[in-house]
Formats: C-alpha cells, structure tokens, sequence
C-alpha cells in the first residue's frame, strides 16, 4: 500500500470541511431540486422515476431540457444532442483538474469525477489558480450538493411548488452570482483579462449564432487560445526563461 | 427514433442520459491522459478553466431580465470590492429580487 505511485491521497478532514464549505450553496440546491421535481411530474414522470434521474445523471440544466421534451415518446437523437451539448462543459472541467487527477490512481480518479459539477469545481479551479491543489471539494462539496438535488427533487415530486414563486425572491441567479464570485476571486493577470474579454465576446457570439447549448465550450475554448499562445513567464519554468534574463536568484 | 415513455421506455432513457452525461464527466480526464503536460498546455488549461466561468455568465446576463443583471454586476462591484464571497452573492440575490419586485423587466 506504502508503495502507491500516486501522491494525491485526499484527507477526509478536509473532505469533511469541504461538505460543510458547500452546505450554504447546496441550500439553495434544494430549491432547484425541487422545482426540477414538480417539473418532471408535471411532464407525467413517476415521482420514483424523477428521483432516479436525479440520482444517476445529476446534471440539472439538462434534465430540465430532457423534461422540457418529454411526452408520450420523446426522440432520442435530439435528447442525447440536447443531454452532450449541455453537459459538454464537463469535458472541460474535468481536464482542467487533470494535473491534479493524475497524482491519483485511475480508480480513484473516475470515481471522483462522478461528483464533478459546476459549483464544486469553480472552488476546486479558484483555489489551484491560487495554488491550492483541493480536489477534497469535488467529492465533499460534490456530496453534498449531489444530497441536495436529490432531497430537492424528493420535495418536488411529492410536495410540488414549495417556492410559488422562486424568481421573485432572485434565487435563480444563485449559481450564476457563485459562479462569478469565484471567477472574480482568482487572479487577474493582463493575460487573464484579455482572456476573459474573448471569452466572453466568443460565447456571446456562439449563443447568438451557432446552435444551442454550443456557447460555453465555444467560448472557453476561444479563451484557452488565448493561454495558449500567450505563456506567462514564471521563473520556476526554466524552458520557458532560458531566453530571457534570469532575475531570481 | 423516439423511445415511447412506458415504463421500460422511461427507465432505458433515464439509462441513456445517464450514460452521456457519464461520458461527459469522464471523457474531458481519459483524454488528458494522453495529453503530455507543458507549460504550453498547463496555461492553456488554466485559461480555459476560468473562461468557462465567464462563458456561462456573461450570455446569461445578456438574456435573462433586468434581474439577473442586477443580481450578476451587484455581485461583481461587491467581490472586486470586499473579496468575501458569500457577501457578494447574496447581495447579487437580494439585488435581483429587489429589481423584479419593482417591476422592472428591462433595462
């Protein structure tokens, strides 16, 4: 066992700190939940069968756009479309983890990623922009957030509308101000900046233009061009400096 | 080819979504093992990874109600200014729902 190639090994205090660092957001989860459940009954699921989809995919923007084509058959190209191009970001989001991932066995690695989703990974890549390797808050934070779609859609499916009406009191805007805050929290080079700046151009352009659900990978990817080409010089990187005048001692 | 919502149908759907967004969450790490990491490649990540942030929020603000704009700029004013986020996203919350009960839908 003292053998293992693998340096990560996860701390479950931290992994314990990280379920609680989420707890406030996962509230707010449970709101959500519960407005996927009544949706989905709505749409003439069993109040077992939203559960089930709750558990197995946890992905709520594309579960609501599965149910949003529910009826009596729904067409399965289309659905599956619909289910990648909304959850295509998750691509992204588990490669940028994979310097951290790969310091742990595949096993561990895969099974990690199965809690991956938006808020628990927005912590994860602020804190490794801030040079914190934390991959204890996608499977803590993940816990928790997962226990709460779950509960969330068990409210809606039994108890319906809980919330009349949850937009009036802004609480669909809850992952969006997170997820900025979180962005805003990690640092802000010029390369950073310009970045963002295309980023947010690209995916403009590709909500406007190209099909639906396309405009974050479009412009994340168009935003990763820019670091890509535009290497930030940093010491600890000799290939990188050996041109330049070494500074640092 | 539609899938007919009986029973069996709705549990090989649930299967199937659960399938792609399985590939969704596992295909971005499996194919970073191929990928050797550089510096080249390591800074794109690292751009990526906060692009995708502003790549979901900005098309968000831009379509969604005066609300939602209220809610994501109160956010940032508060979190470039204090750097605490729970302040700054419940501030952002409380700003949206204070935009809609004006009744202000556009701005």
């Amino acid at each position: 066992m003292n053998a293992t190639p693998y340096s990560y090994q996860l701390q479950p205090g931290k992994v314990r700190a990280e379920f609680f660092r989420l707890l406030p957001i996962s509230l707010f989860v449970v709101a959500f939940g519960a407005a996927f459940g009544l949706a989905a009954v709505q749409k003439g699921l069993e109040p077992l069968q939203a559960l089930l989809m709750s558990t197995t995919v946890f992905a709520g923007a594309s579960q609501f756009a599965a149910v949003d084509m529910w009826g009596s058959e729904v067409p399965l190209i289309p659905l599956i479309a619909v289910v990648f191009a909304i959850n295509s970001r998750h691509l992204l989001m588990g490669a940028s983890l994979y310097p951290m991932l790969r310091d742990m066995s595949p096993g561990r690695r895969y099974g990690l990623v199965l809690f991956l989703t938006d808020a628990n990974w927005a912590v994860s890549a602020q804190d490794y922009q801030n040079g914190k390797r934390n991959l204890e808050v996608i499977l803590g934070g993940g816990l928790a957030i997962w226990i709460a779609w779950i509960i969330g859609t068990w409210l809606g499916v039994y108890f319906g509308g809980l919330l009349q009406d949850p937009q009036s009191l802004g609480l669909d805007m809850v992952l969006g101000c997170f997820l900025l805050a979180m962005a805003l929290g990690g640092n802000k080079s010029p390369r950073t900046l310009v970045a963002w700046a295309v980023a947010a151009i690209s995916s403009l352009a590709a909500w406007k233009w190209l099909p639906p659900n396309t405009h974050v990978v479009v412009g994340a990817l168009a935003g990763g061009a820019i670091g890509f080409f535009w290497l930030e010089k940093k010491p600890d990187h000799e290939d990188q400096v050996s041109a330049e005048e070494e500074t640092s001692a | 080819m539609t899938i007919e919502t009986t029973t069996a149908g709705i549990l090989a759907l649930i299967a199937i979504m659960t399938l792609v967004t399985l590939v969704t969450r596992f295909g971005g790490v499996f194919l970073m093992s191929f990928v050797t990491i550089n510096p080249r490649i390591e800074s794109f990540i690292n751009t990526m990874a906060s692009s995708v942030l502003i790549a979901i929020i900005v098309p968000m603000a831009f379509s969604g109600d005066a609300g939602s704009l209220a809610a994501l700029v109160v956010t940032a004013v508060i979190m470039l200014a204090i750097k605490k986020p729970l302040p700054a996203i419940a501030a952002g919350i409380a700003a949206a729902g204070l935009v809609r009960y004006t009744g202000i839908t556009t701005l």
